[in-house]
């Protein structure tokens, strides 16, 4: 245990040395295509756009993100219960399945339902963010040992008890892992939510690319990436401050 | 006390009913650690588990303190019943300390009462309370989790302790250590204790009784000793092993199978006494004791016998003497190493009680065989 800790540590380190000498490098990099190409220009010219469109793109996250977080692990909890044993598999077969629909799809057929504008957007970003939490969420608590969920029965717990103080802290990190990739799959999907009407950076990468103005598109794009960034670096930090140390791998 | 009235379980499977526990009946009076014992499969952890309800029973009774059981609602009653089972299960989530205080937290105590109770309980389990009780589980070692397993269950301070093959993952060095510390801990905590173990060294060591199951029943229920010397049928012999009355004589402590009140001699008495003494018991030696009673020397009739003066001249000393309150493998053991037939037994203080030797406790362990005919050895003659 303790020298796989080691070399964990030793690649981990290494890993991070490398990628911070690839970052450095490929900042320099960016610095010179932006410098050399004028996008920088480009970028800066649309800044008040990048400004609105990027406010309506975390409302987009934010709202569908949350709302997907509010259903998906509840639905995870309700799926992992012993009662749900009989459906529960197969439930998670027909969500893994929907799960295979393009996204494109996905916003394309929640237009066909709710019209045009944001309420089908957030529908259909929503639905998208929906399966790694439910996914993460039942995975999680399933695979909490079951000498836990004996030891918590045995000194006495309800059952809504061990589900909040023993099953919960433990399926934590998992249940992150889950809401970090819906968020991530998010945000790079919301530019996908303009061609439904539902605003956001996707304006300016669409609007560019129909222009062929790459100046434009790149101002939606870098943003949009830009955002992913920081909305899993956020995720990062309460997935590392918020479980407890006893079942946090990171800590 | 707990009390078992005809105790079953029947599983339903794909195959049809399975009786995993057949009308067992099982009597453990207040104080005492009684061993369920048997191979794996043998309905022992069910009938544990069907008394803190983590398995329903299909039928019969269980009695803890004289009330019958099924008047508490499961979860009240899991709090007044220790449990401790084999894969220790602290949750990973909370400290050592809130791992102990779980349920003093759940009976609604204050926390300044149940942290005190963390502290005190860590001691009894012989960990620092400083170092260990802001710790998380991953950070012990197994044997400390279990001590602290032991310790959450002891927390609220139940009646009734249920163990389920607790020392069961633990290497075999610490769960020696382990088991000597949960004894001296029992000795002043008198719990009444239901204990599986699979291990028939353990259910000896542990047990004030064993209870043997085989396929669902209970075949025999009695003392370590009895079940080592008097085993019930062939399958219980099997079982305790072949060498079952080597595993008596831990069980035996010399004070109990030593000759009291043996004939001494001090160093002023003259040889002659000596030998006289030792003639009229049919002895060829003799311990020789100092003023207080302490064992000083011994003489040897071959090497004595016709010479002239006081014991003081003639003594050689003891080779080794043995403690009144070892047991008599650890007897047996000095005696071949030191190729001794018998020892001089001698209290904490030195001062001389008794002889032991081999002929004696050979006579001690088959007493037993022949006061009742051994029902083993009984069936073998009539085969034969």
């Amino acid at each position: 245990m303790a020298s796989a800790h080691t070399i964990g540590d030793k690649t981990g380190a290494w890993v991070g040395k490398i990628g911070r000498r690839l970052l450095l490098l490929s900042a320099f990099a960016l610095g010179l295509i932006v410098s050399e190409t004028g996008w920088l220009q480009d970028i800066i010219l649309y800044w008040p756009d990048i400004e609105y469109l990027a406010g309506e793109h975390i409302t987009l996250v934010l709202v569908s993100g949350g709302l997907a977080i509010l259903t998906g692990v509840p639905l995870g909890i309700w799926l992992s219960r012993p009662s749900m044993r009989r459906i529960s598999e197969t439930l998670m077969q027909g969500l893994n399945i929907g799960a295979t629909i393009p996204t494109l799809a996905v916003l394309a057929l929640s237009m066909s339902f709710l019209g045009i504008g944001t309420q089908p957007s957030i529908f259909g970003l929503w639905l998208v963010s929906l399966l790694p939490i439910v996914r993460n969420t039942y995975i999680g608590l399933k695979g909490v040992q079951p000498a836990l969920i004996e030891a918590a029965r045995g000194v006495g717990m309800s059952p809504g008890r061990i589900l909040y103080k023993v099953e919960l802290p433990n399926a934590l990190f998992v249940i992150f892992a889950g809401i970090r990739t819906a968020l991530a799959i998010n945000v790079g999907t919301v530019p996908l939510a303009f061609l439904i009407g539902g605003g956001g950076l996707g304006e300016l990468i669409f609007t560019g690319i129909a222009l062929n103005d790459t100046g434009m598109m790149l101002a939606g794009a870098v943003a949009t990436a830009f955002l992913a960034i920081v909305v899993d670096f956020i995720v990062a930090q309460i997935q590392f401050w918020a479980i407890p140390r006893g079942v946090n791998p990171l800590r | 006390m707990i009390t078992l009235d005809k105790l079953t379980k029947v599983f339903d499977t794909p195959n049809g009913p399975v009786t995993a526990v057949d009308h067992v009946s099982l009597e453990v009076p207040e104080g005492e650690i009684c061993v369920l014992l048997g191979p794996s499969g043998c309905g022992k952890t069910t009938t544990l588990k069907m008394i803190n309800r983590i398995i329903s029973k299909s039928s019969g009774k269980i009695f803890i303190e004289g009330r019958d059981t099924d008047e508490y609602h499961e979860v009240q009653l899991r709090r007044n019943i220790g449990y401790v089972i084999q894969q220790i299960g602290l949750f990973p989530n909370m400290t050592v300390e809130e791992n102990i205080c779980v349920v003093p937290d759940l009976l609604g105590w204050t926390r300044d009462k149940s942290r005190k109770r963390a502290r005190e309980l860590l001691e009894m389990v012989a960990l620092d309370p400083d170092s260990f009780l802001k710790r998380y589980p991953k950070e012990l070692s197994g044997g400390q989790q279990q001590r602290i397993g032991v310790a959450r269950a002891l927390a609220a301070d139940p009646p009734v302790m249920l163990m389920d093959e607790p020392f069961g993952a633990i290497d075999p060095i610490n769960r020696e250590v382990i088991q000597d510390e949960f004894l001296k801990l029992q000795e002043s905590m008198r719990k009444t204790i239901l204990f599986v173990s699979h291990d028939i060294d353990e259910a000896v060591k542990m047990g004030d009784r064993i209870a043997i199951f085989r396929d669902g029943q209970l075949i025999q229920s009695d003392t370590p000793d009895n079940v080592l010397a008097h085993p019930k049928n062939s399958f219980i012999a099997d079982f305790v092993g072949s060498d079952r009355t080597l595993k008596r004589l831990g069980l035996i402590r010399v004070r109990d199978a030593m000759e009291h009140n043996p004939p001494t001699v001090r160093a002023e008495n003259t040889i002659e006494d000596a030998v006289a003494l030792m003639k009229e018991n049919g002895h060829i030696s003799i311990v020789m004791i100092g003023p207080q009673g302490r064992a000083r020397g011994c003489l040897r009739l071959a090497e004595i016998e016709g010479k002239k003066g006081r014991v003081n001249e003639h003594r050689s000393s003891l080779p080794t003497t043995i403690d009144i309150n070892a047991d008599l493998r650890s007897a047996v053991s000095t005696m071949f190493a030191h190729d001794l037939s018998w020892l001089a037994c001698v209290d904490s203080d030195g001062f001389y009680k008794g002889y032991i030797s081999l002929k004696g406790i050979t006579h001690l362990l088959g007493e037993t065989y022949r006061d009742q005919i051994d029902p083993i050895a009984a069936q073998g003659a009539a085969t034969s």
